[in-house]
């Protein structure tokens, strides 16, 4: 067909918006931009319906491009371009002295690099720094994604919040508002985290500089973002360019792709082809119906319908009333139960951002109701805001979340064994034998098949999550979306849209997969009979009805779901205050306080040591004050007195108490990283014996990890790794003549192992450094595989290493140091062991719990570890580490291949906890450790088995320790009610 | 049924007799002629060849989500067939290989043993094929002349498989050349098992008559993009790793380059070689270690020699060749998973005029944060043209996200063959 030339359309169509634009002899004549709400077909018709005018009967060239147009253009038959490759396109042709370009889109971010050759670079599959991030953080702070960037442009300070990944940044975002910080700073910091992640995940040691462009929806309507980037990039205006086709790039490079290579056809012709797209449903991803009739549906809501709560008439009551609040991680939830256990009153919402002023209203309304007809003789609060909520309001009793739970399901079922309770932002699952609680399963930072998560799904399809829920029970074939974190879903998601699933396919798989992940990722069961017989379900999420009949299917057995199932922490709460000792008034804020209550929120950073914690000071007048993001008590203006044993802080400052020694020979840089944390009293003996000044780059902070994240090639390792980077750049300021760490293949052979190996990244990452950072080619980078098993080799290995650069090094000198290193080494670990045993000697007399905290040597880092250790001292336990006390136990046969020597340690010191009664044991897992995936079964098997409990945390760039606190408080909730 | 001593279930001589070896597929055509060499030798083997997505699942509720993907499909695949009705789980066993690195890969066995004891099938006798001699099985010996069929297995396969690489994307009859690799298998793997001396004269006539054989399909010349694939071995390797990457590209018109499995056996060889180097250790055993790398050059040499002869195909790299490309990029120290093998053939790659490269990795993959994406930039820096793509695979990853990916390398790949980016006209 002939067609004029110059006419050509480019369709994008990408995660959640399709554009459309219309070029006429390389003039813009129509150009457009919409969300499409996973409605992909039907957008298209409708942005080609909206073009027709211009474009007539002409005949035009067209290609589509975007992820989500792929499965359009195949299904159409229309040439379809890759977006990047589109992008790179039009930037040649428009802006050909650009450097780079940084474009962000729904779920995609790209980085073009045209300097030095092309390098077209797109996020891997763990990244959620995008479009779709943006609008759920906007989501969280209950603002528009306009209001957001608003309120970004009046930031007074940034938060640190984890870049990685969506789920990440919203476990660290849902503390600072539950904290009360200041909405236009985490806004700004949320943009923050998006420039982080773009610069860490996607340059990757290449730096952006000169002429950029930034491109794609999110960049074009948030200035605050762009502001972020360019400050964090150094770009003055003339560097920093935000064209005016910035939403438009990738559909003007479809259609300047389709000029050469797109096919020919009139608005009609091409309509036809979008309408009649065939798509085939692969049957392999089918899932039977979730009810196969409506008599299903009914029996089984009738059975549900049996666990209720009788309710009262808060009206015409009088009398005594208790108090429950749980104020979630995203919801506030509040009851008022009689005497007789009557829900006089519930409240159930989202915070929206602030649950102080959300539990203000409440109580005044609360008060209104009751006159002076009731009392509340009592109150408690759970969850995430406990600690703010009580300071604010004077609340009786704080009780910690697994404690509530289960009082308010024993209320429900009295011989209940397993409670599972999916929350808007966690899944708890708790057994429970001989009527206390037996193991606490929590889902980690990165499984995220919780509430808020269906809730942004329901959204971003244009549905509230009770329609959603709705329609996903009566999916004829619901659509099978596997179990794994949100960034994967969301693809899942697109590609069963693509395979032409309907929203009811998707929301009940969804629901399925909601169940898959709480019952093998976080309970990890095999069988349904490791539930027990009486399983009580409850959460909101729950409320879902397809969650719900999911899990009785998955399980094969029938679960009590309350009817308030949504409210169990609070009912829970309200119990635990009536069963406390009865007092005539409740000691919460009256009402004539509550008239006069006033709430403000001020930053400020802590300066009783060296880590400076960001704190959050609430203050609710009359010099009542409650103060957050503290790691120890410093911060709260108390002195830490009375200190408790804590040898990850023995160690700490063991390590960084090592005298640098004499200039006599240069100095040698030290990185503080990975191995180094082990073997560094061995080095450190080395090479002042040989007479160099020894350099140690330091405990690591945030600001070291960010000084050289710009050169790290591969964002999902773990932090442990990839903080080294900025260790490398410390010593390199410090102009040493050399550092030294070495390739390890094998770690000290502690006899006690089938091998004694280091993990991959520990042994190597040195070959990665050299590969990666330019910088080192300042200095002398010395990174010789070693033998350290074998002093002999070792001394034969070193000179070979150190003798090229320092000329006057002699074999004997270096066998005489080498000595002197295990000498030191043996001493240290010899201390180490010492101050295990003299702490837990310690503890037994003063009477006090002991806790093995056991990770790897690294984790005592402060940056690494996030001051755990101090926060588990401040709850009362004498801290000892692995190292310390796994010479305590024999070594334990293991049902794995027992192969490196930090592990080993880890299933002795399980042992070791096992054997004594008063020793408990909490595991500590780098996100991104593949060998922990191994380890953490092990070592849960083996505490399981004497019957003790196991406790994982799982730490990243950033860890909220509010989480983390209500993990260590749930053990000791769970260790008191065990009487041990 | 558990060993006490040994702490796992013990294959007996008895079950050697009774029972059916389940063994997982990697690579489809040498594994089918591996299966079939260990028949000769008394055992009945049989190698999986089941598919789809309830293989991913069954591993994920049976292994801990956060291990590596193979594992994963593996295990996951092991537990499909045995709770499929298909055998008698009272005469079944399992097979795997164990290198016994120092990447979790080497738990992969003790993984499956948990699995099978979470599934109720603790029973179930494990194989440890190792050459390491990590765990002793009565019932199951590896004497010279099983290995050295084995060996001829892997060359024939790597012949295969390279040969029908090369014609699949000219071939005039669409899947004229995977059929007749399918009948070679089928008829070597015969041939291995009954007939013939097995010798190794037998198997350089065989090497003539296969790319006789291909060298007649008929083809056309045809510019395509050639992709070179490397990274962890199963995702590399195998369809149902790797969302049938392979054929994927086929389908793009591109032609697959895939270094072969005897690579990674000399790999496995000569870091033992290289342990003694660095670290004075394996000092007993040098001496055998030094034959077998001289007996598996000789093998690879006569392969290419074999190719070369012929003249229609490209032959694969000299492994003494590979090790001298890898010098100066990262040491050969490095040897764990994959370890500097990766780098070396992505550099082999590039240094053939592959220019676009697919790192293939289980998400989370611990070596291949060294070797293959810490790689990357001095690669590039050394071979500036060259493209290379990371792609993670793992049981919640998407066809769609992966293939977004590879197209973005394919169009720019197609381009740069087209016409030198420069003198598009602004």
């Amino acid at each position: 067909m002939s067609h004029e030339k110059g006419l050509t359309m480019g369709i994008d169509i990408g995660s959640t918006t399709a554009k459309i634009v219309v070029v006429d002899q390389g003039t813009v004549l129509y150009e457009k931009y919409q969300r499409h709400f996973s409605q992909v077909r039907q957008k298209t018709l409708e942005l080609l319906e909206q073009a027709a005018p211009y474009v007539g009967e002409r005949p035009f060239t067209a290609a589509i491009s975007g992820s989500a147009g792929l499965g359009l253009a195949e299904g159409a038959g229309v040439p379809f371009v890759q977006e990047v490759f589109a992008t790179g396109e039009v930037v040649r042709r428009l802006e050909p002295d650009a450097s780079a370009v940084i474009e962000l889109g729904g779920e995609d971010a790209k980085i073009i690099f045209f300097d030095g050759g092309i390098d077209e670079r797109m996020n891997g599959s763990c990244a959620g720094g995008t479009g779709a991030f943006i609008d759920q953080m906007a989501t969280l702070l209950n603002v528009t994604a306009d209001e957001l960037d608003e309120l970004s442009l009046q930031s007074t300070r940034l938060y640190p919040i984890a870049s990685r990944c969506g789920v990440f940044a919203k476990t660290d975002i849902q503390p600072l508002l539950n904290q009360g910080a200041k909405h236009a700073d985490v806004a700004a910091s949320i943009y923050q985290a998006v420039v982080n992640q773009t610069i860490a995940g996607l340059a990757q040691g290449k730096r952006i500089a000169g002429k950029v462009l930034f491109l794609g929806g999110p960049l074009f309507y948030c200035k605050g973002l762009g502001k972020r980037f360019q400050e964090t990039l150094k770009l003055d205006d003339a560097h920093a360019v935000f064209p005016a086709y910035g939403r438009f790039a990738v559909a003007m490079g479809a259609a300047l792709y389709a000029e050469e290579s797109g096919g020919v056809y009139t608005i009609s012709q091409l309509q036809d082809k979008i309408l009649h797209t065939e798509a085939v449903r692969d049957a392999a991803n089918l899932l039977p119906p979730l009810f196969a009739s409506d008599e299903e549906y009914t029996r089984f809501r009738a059975r549900h319908g049996k666990a209720s709560v009788k309710e009262g008439d808060l009206s015409a009551y009088q009398g005594s009333a208790w108090l429950g609040i749980d104020c979630g991680s995203t919801t506030t939830k509040i009851v008022l139960l009689s005497g007789e256990r009557e829900l006089l009153y519930t409240y159930y919402s989202s915070n929206r951002g602030n649950p102080v002023e959300i539990v203000r209203e409440q109580l005044e309304k609360l008060y209104a109701l009751c006159g002076n007809r009731v009392v509340i003789r009592g109150s408690a609060v759970t969850g995430y805001g406990e600690e703010l909520i009580k300071a604010a309001f004077g609340v009786d009793k704080g009780v910690v979340e697994t404690i509530a739970h289960y009082t308010a399901a024993k209320h429900f079922c009295p011989e209940v064994d397993f409670i599972l309770d999916i929350g808007g932002q966690d899944i708890k699952c708790f057994k429970i034998k001989n009527g206390a609680i037996d193991s606490i399963m929590l889902n980690e930072a990165c499984s995220s098949g919780c509430g808020s998560f269906i809730e942004t799904f329901a959204r971003s399809m244009g549905c509230d999550v009770a329609e959603f829920a709705q329609k996903g029970l009566h999916a004829a074939a619901p659509v099978n979306l596997g179990s794994r974190c949100t960034v994967f879903m969301n693809s899942s998601v697109k590609q069963s849209q693509k395979d032409g699933a309907t929203v009811e396919d998707i929301s009940a798989g969804l629901s399925v997969s909601v169940v898959k992940n709480a019952i093998y990722k976080v309970i990890r069961a095999g069988s349904a009979d490791e539930l027990g017989d009486h399983v009580v379900v409850q959460g909101g999420t729950f409320y879902n009805d397809a969650v719900l009949r999911a899990f009785e299917r998955e399980l094969g057995k029938e679960a009590i779901r309350p009817a308030i199932a949504g409210l169990m922490g609070a009912y829970g709460a309200a119990l635990y205050a009536m069963e406390a000792v009865p007092a005539p008034r409740s000691a919460l804020i009256t009402p004539g306080g509550l008239a006069d209550f006033v709430h403000t929120a001020k930053a400020a950073v802590c300066q009783g040591c060296a880590n400076h914690c960001r704190l959050t000071v609430n203050s609710f007048g009359g010099g009542k004050k409650y103060i957050s993001g503290n790691q120890c008590q410093k911060g709260l203006g108390l002195a830490n007195a009375g200190e408790l044993p804590n040898l990850y802080a023995w160690k700490r400052e063991t390590l960084t108490a090592l005298a640098p020694g004499s200039e006599l020979r240069g100095t040698i840089g030290l990185p503080l990283a990975l191995g180094m944390y082990e073997l560094l009293p061995l080095w450190h003996a080395f090479f002042s014996e040989l007479g160099f000044k020894v350099e140690v780059s330091g405990l690591s902070s945030r600001r070291i990890y960010e000084k050289g994240q710009f050169s790290i090639p591969s964002d999902t390792a773990c932090y442990p790794a990839k903080i080294m980077h900025g260790h490398m750049e410390v010593l390199l300021d410090k102009h040493v003549d050399a550092i030294f760490y070495p390739c390890l293949t094998y770690n000290m052979d502690e006899k006690a192992s089938d091998n004694h190996y280091n993990c991959p990244v520990v042994a190597y990452y040195s070959e990665l450094l050299h590969g990666n950072m330019d910088d080192l080619a300042q200095t002398h980078f010395l990174y010789p595989f070693l033998n350290i098993n074998n002093r002999k080799e070792l001394s034969k290995e070193l000179a070979a290493c150190l003798s090229p650069v320092f000329h006057d090094i002699t074999k004997k000198e270096v066998r005489k140091a080498v000595d002197a290193a295990f000498a030191a080494y043996e001493a240290h670990m010899t201390a180490v062991r010492r101050q295990g045993e003299e702490a837990v000697a310690w503890a037994r007399a003063n009477g006090r719990r002991i806790m093995v905290l056991a990770g790897r040597p690294y984790h005592i880092d402060p940056e690494i570890g996030h001051g755990i250790d101090k926060l588990a001292s401040s709850l009362g336990f004498v801290v000892v580490s692995e190292d310390s006390v796994c010479h305590l136990a024999d070594p334990v046969p293991v049902h794995v291949l027992n192969q490196w020597t930090y592990h080993a340690r880890l299933y002795r010191a399980a042992r070791f906890a096992c054997e004594n009664p008063d020793v408990q044991l909490v595991q500590l897992v780098s996100f991104g450790c593949g060998v922990d995936a191994i380890t953490t079964d092990e070592v849960r098997r083996i505490l399981e088995e004497s019957g003790k409990l196991y406790t994982q945390i799982k730490i990243d760039e950033i860890t909220n320790l509010g989480a983390v606190k209500i993990r260590l408080r749930s053990l000791i909730g769970a260790l008191e009610e065990k009487g041990v | 049924m558990v060993n006490q001593e040994k702490g796992y279930v013990v294959f007996t001589e008895e079950m050697k007799k009774t029972h059916t070896i389940l063994a997982p597929n990697m690579l489809p055509m040498h594994f089918k002629m591996i299966g079939k060499v260990m028949s000769r030798s008394g055992y009945h083997l049989e190698v999986l060849e089941t598919s789809g997505p309830r293989i991913a699942e069954t591993g994920l509720k049976y292994v801990h989500n956060d291990t590596c993907y193979p594992a994963i499909l593996v295990i996951g695949q092991f537990i499909d067939a045995l709770q499929s009705g298909k055998y008698d789980p009272d005469k079944v066993a399992l097979i795997l290989f164990q290198t016994g690195g120092g990447c979790r890969a080497s738990n992969y066995i003790h993984l499956l043993r948990k699995a099978l004891e979470k599934a109720d099938l603790g029973h179930v006798p494990v194989i440890s094929l190792s050459l390491a001699g990590l765990e002793k099985h009565p019932g199951f010996q590896l004497t010279l002349p099983l290995l050295m069929r084995m060996m001829y297995a892997v060359l024939y396969g790597d012949l295969l498989m390279t040969l029908v690489n090369q014609c699949k994307p000219y071939e005039l009859e669409k899947g004229a050349a995977q059929a007749l690799a399918d009948r070679w298998t089928d008829r070597l793997a015969e041939e291995m098992t009954t007939g013939g001396k097995g010798n190794y004269r037998q198997v350089k006539a065989n090497y003539r008559r296969i790319l006789e054989a291909f060298g007649a399909i008929p083809m056309e010349r045809r510019d395509t993009v050639k992709v070179g694939i490397v990274g962890e071995i199963f995702v590399k390797y195998s369809p149902l790793g790797n969302n049938n990457l392979e054929q994927f590209l086929v389908d793009e018109g591109a032609e697959a380059v895939i270094p072969g499995l005897l690579d990674f056996c000399l790999y496995c060889v000569y870091n033992n070689l290289l342990d003694n180097k660095l670290y004075g250790m394996q000092k007993g055993v040098q001496l055998a270690y030094k034959a077998a790398y001289r007996y598996l050059l000789d093998k690879e040499k006569d392969l290419i020699d074999a190719i070369r002869a012929h003249g229609r195909f490209e032959p694969p790299t000299l492994f003494t060749h590979t090790v001298e490309l890898v010098q100066g990029t990262i040491s050969m120290g490095v040897k764990m998973g994959e370890g500097w093998l990766l780098t070396a053939e992505m550099l082999e790659l590039a240094d053939k005029g592959v220019g676009n490269i697919v790192c293939t990795q289980p998400f989370g993959c611990l070596p291949n944060h060294i070797c293959g994406k810490g790689m990357m930039k001095p690669i590039k820096e050394k071979n500036p043209a060259v493209n290379i793509v990371a792609i993670d695979y793992d049981a919640g990853a998407t066809k769609v996200n992966q293939e977004n990916r590879l197209k973005l390398m394919l169009a720019n790949a197609r381009q740069k063959a087209a016409a030198p980016r420069e003198s598009i006209p602004v």
